[in-house]
């Protein structure tokens, strides 16, 4: 009966441990009055160190949107002029076939040039035409030869045309070059700055809002650069990255927290995860440079070799989250379902991932996220090669967004400093998007009970 | 102690065609046993209560009867326990079929954060018990209607199973572990979460279930198995010290432990 008696005693101690605290507490003394204050003084403190830390977080934010923002709007519109086109038959389709493969082959170019050269008749020099010809971009024959394929009946006609002009007349115009500098330090010289003040003043020029921007793919002229083409080759690249991490991810989420015996080999499993997460991202970059182009052979520049690496990269974000999630489903739910007769994988579909699904969406997005800004890799397998086509699948050459944005802000010219800050722009408004449907799928799935 | 070891073998528990034995258990998580030794005899359409103070091995003891012991790490299990005659811990049972057989009841509620019906349903629709919707709802009614729930929930079966009161919640908890027909059904302090009203509604409810089902009951409270149980088994430190008849544990019971227990002076 040793372990009754010791109980016993066990009682017995704790009484006299207990008499001897309860002593009265004088809660009037100077002693007490100082605590209380120190601790409102605490409060006081604390609250002030989260409203600061808030602030700067803030304050940073409005920064970086407002410098992004007034650096890039510019670049959502784009500058065109106003010219009297003639159509002229004999130029267009001397022979008067009407069929539209002769007309394509037109030379608009030769239309527009010889426009310009009879608004400014005064032009004769070969430097100076060259000058006068800038002033409307090089994409503007296309627009003209469309207009002209849809409406055979302009042809013959003199109309009044928008046409998009060139970078240099379009930084001028949005006020980016100044004809203040002095005439050798700048891109225009006096001469082509006379003809936008006549330009100007006959209300030939305006700014329109600029689709090219949102439809066209990269180009080496600023005014004809879009970020469609980014904006695809990303979207594949995170299809093929979310059809490959999110299910091998969360399988081995569930299996390493459900299934998984706890031993060193699973321990070792754990541990390399959760390194995995901290390798710099340019190693993945090599790694599938090494793996995928030089021993699989597939095609360089690809969102499919984009999405395979990035996915290297996203799982250990998705498998951590998932996990994390998976803990936190409450294990007596596990005991309901077993105790019912279910089976291990019964409870865990039916159970444990749909109670555990909120959290694996929001960390399944949380690392696309992070892969849509992912630059370093993707240098490393060729997606940062000038790509002018909008790809058309996963294994055509293309590039992405946060690539467009480091090869923009590479380029000399002027005009496509704003073109840089519109594509952040561009790229952060996908990100809020899918942080926003974060959110949204949190709700969605959440119990509400 | 030679006294002690005379009354655990007066305390050897044989009865006549039990629906379950456990024989010989030895039971340890790692290094550290907690169970020594168990023979114990589940006699068919009556409630076993299993008393003792917290850490003997009560709760342990009866999550091995239906082997929810295995979803745990590290735990070894010797000798055996048998549904049937048939040892439950052979290679051949099918722990599924097993755990529909020999249902479970927690100490907290725990339904599923779906509906009323869908947490009774989910045991027939698993087990694919049922054929036809007709059929699904007859058994979800019966279920209901024999934890004593039907009542209060039959307007509200689509309404989330979590909105009801915890007594209303664990008789729910009943309801789905009756509604896969098990042979025995075990459970696990089921009114330590509950107010004392909520508690004797569940208490008449066992005392109904036991014309049809088995039972086993852990619980701390003694006037509780006095209440509900027929018969009564006390477990100190891993071992079982006695086990008898309710009435005679309550009144006379043979071992000096027993007796120190129910009287209330440890534990």
């Amino acid at each position: 009966m040793t372990d009754m008696a010791s109980l016993m005693e066990d009682r017995a101690a704790a009484k006299v441990i207990s008499d001897n605290l309860h002593k009265p507490v004088d809660w009037d003394s100077p002693k007490i009055a100082r605590n209380i204050k120190k601790r409102y003084a605490a409060e006081r403190r604390f609250k002030f160190y989260g409203l600061a830390a808030i602030g700067v977080a803030l304050l940073a934010l409005f920064v970086l949107a407002g410098s992004i923002g007034s650096k890039g709007y510019t670049a959502f519109f784009q500058t065109y002029v106003q010219l009297e086109i003639t159509f002229d038959q004999d130029a267009i389709d001397p022979d008067r076939t009407g069929d539209p493969a002769v007309i394509g082959k037109a030379n608009f170019d030769g239309l527009i040039k010889q426009a310009l050269r009879e608004r400014f008749p005064q032009v004769t020099g070969r430097q100076e035409k060259r000058d006068l010809y800038s002033i409307v971009s090089g994409g503007a024959s296309y627009d003209l030869r469309e207009r002209v394929m849809e409406n055979p009946g302009l042809i013959g006609q003199t109309r009044k045309v928008w046409l998009i002009s060139g970078d240099d007349f379009d930084m001028l115009n949005k006020g980016y070059i100044s004809a203040d500098v002095e005439e050798g330090n700048r891109r225009l010289n006096d001469e082509e700055i006379a003809w936008y003040d006549a330009l100007k003043s006959d209300g030939a020029v305006e700014k329109q809002f600029h689709t090219r921007f949102f439809t066209n793919g990269d180009s080496r002229e600023p005014e004809l650069a879009g970020i469609w083409g980014a904006a695809v080759g990303s979207l594949y690249t995170l299809m093929v990255t979310l059809a490959l991490s999110f299910p091998i991810g969360v399988l081995a989420a569930v299996y390493l927290e459900e299934f998984a015996p706890k031993n060193r080999f699973t321990q070792i499993v754990e541990v390399n995860i959760n390194n995995l997460a901290a390798v710099p991202s340019i190693v993945f970059g090599l790694l599938g440079l090494e793996v995928y182009l030089n021993v699989m052979h597939l095609p360089r520049s690809a969102p499919v070799v984009g999405g395979l690496t990035l996915a290297l990269m996203t799982l250990p974000t998705i498998i951590i989250a998932s996990r994390a999630a998976i803990k936190a489903v409450p294990p007596s739910i596990r005991q309901a379902a077993l105790g019912l007769g279910a089976s291990p994988v019964q409870t865990v579909t039916h159970h444990v991932l749909p109670l555990a699904m909120p959290g694996i969406l929001t960390g399944t997005i949380i690392g696309m996220a992070q892969a849509l800004g992912e630059t370093a890799p993707l240098l490393m397998i060729g997606m940062v090669a000038f790509i002018v086509d909008i790809p058309g699948g996963a294994l055509d050459p293309a590039t992405v967004l946060p690539v467009q944005i480091y090869l923009w802000a590479d380029s000399p010219e002027r005009a496509f400093v704003e073109k840089t800050s519109a594509a952040i722009m561009v790229l952060l408004a996908f990100l809020v998007l899918m942080n926003g449907l974060a959110v949204y799928l949190r709700k969605k799935f959440e119990r509400k009970w | 102690m030679a006294a002690v070891s005379q009354s655990a073998m007066t305390a050897e528990p044989s009865v006549a065609s039990p629906k379950m034995t456990a024989r010989d258990l030895n039971l340890s998580y790692g290094d550290n046993q907690a169970l020594f030794d168990v023979n114990l005899d589940i006699v068919e359409r009556q409630v076993t209560a299993l008393i003792g103070p917290s850490g003997c091995g009560k709760s342990t003891f009866l999550r091995c009867m239906n082997r929810m012991n295995d979803t745990i790490d590290g735990v070894t299990i010797k000798g055996e326990v048998t549904l049937d005659g048939r040892d439950i811990y052979d290679k051949r049972i099918d722990v599924v079929q097993l755990r529909a057989r020999i249902g479970m009841v927690f100490q907290k509620p725990n339904p599923f954060p779906k509906t009323i019906y869908d947490n009774v349903a989910y045991g027939p629709r698993i087990h694919g018990l049922v054929n036809s919707r007709d059929e699904l709802d007859q058994i979800v009614m019966t279920s209901l209607e024999r934890a004593g729930l039907l009542k209060e929930v039959k307007d509200r079966l689509q309404s989330p199973a979590t909105g009801l009161s915890g007594g209303q919640q664990q008789r729910l908890c009943i309801a789905r572990a009756v509604a896969v027909s098990p042979e025995v059904i075990l459970m696990d302090e089921p009114c330590s979460a509950l107010d004392p009203i909520a508690t004797a509604k569940v208490e008449e409810l066992i005392d109904e279930l036991r014309s049809n089902y088995t039972i086993v009951i852990v619980t701390h409270s003694m006037q509780q198995a006095a209440r509900v149980s027929q018969r009564t088994a006390f477990f100190h430190l891993g071992k079982l010290v006695e086990v008898g008849e309710t009435d005679q544990i309550f009144t006379n019971p043979k071992d000096e432990r027993t007796k120190g227990y129910i009287t209330g002076r440890f534990g």
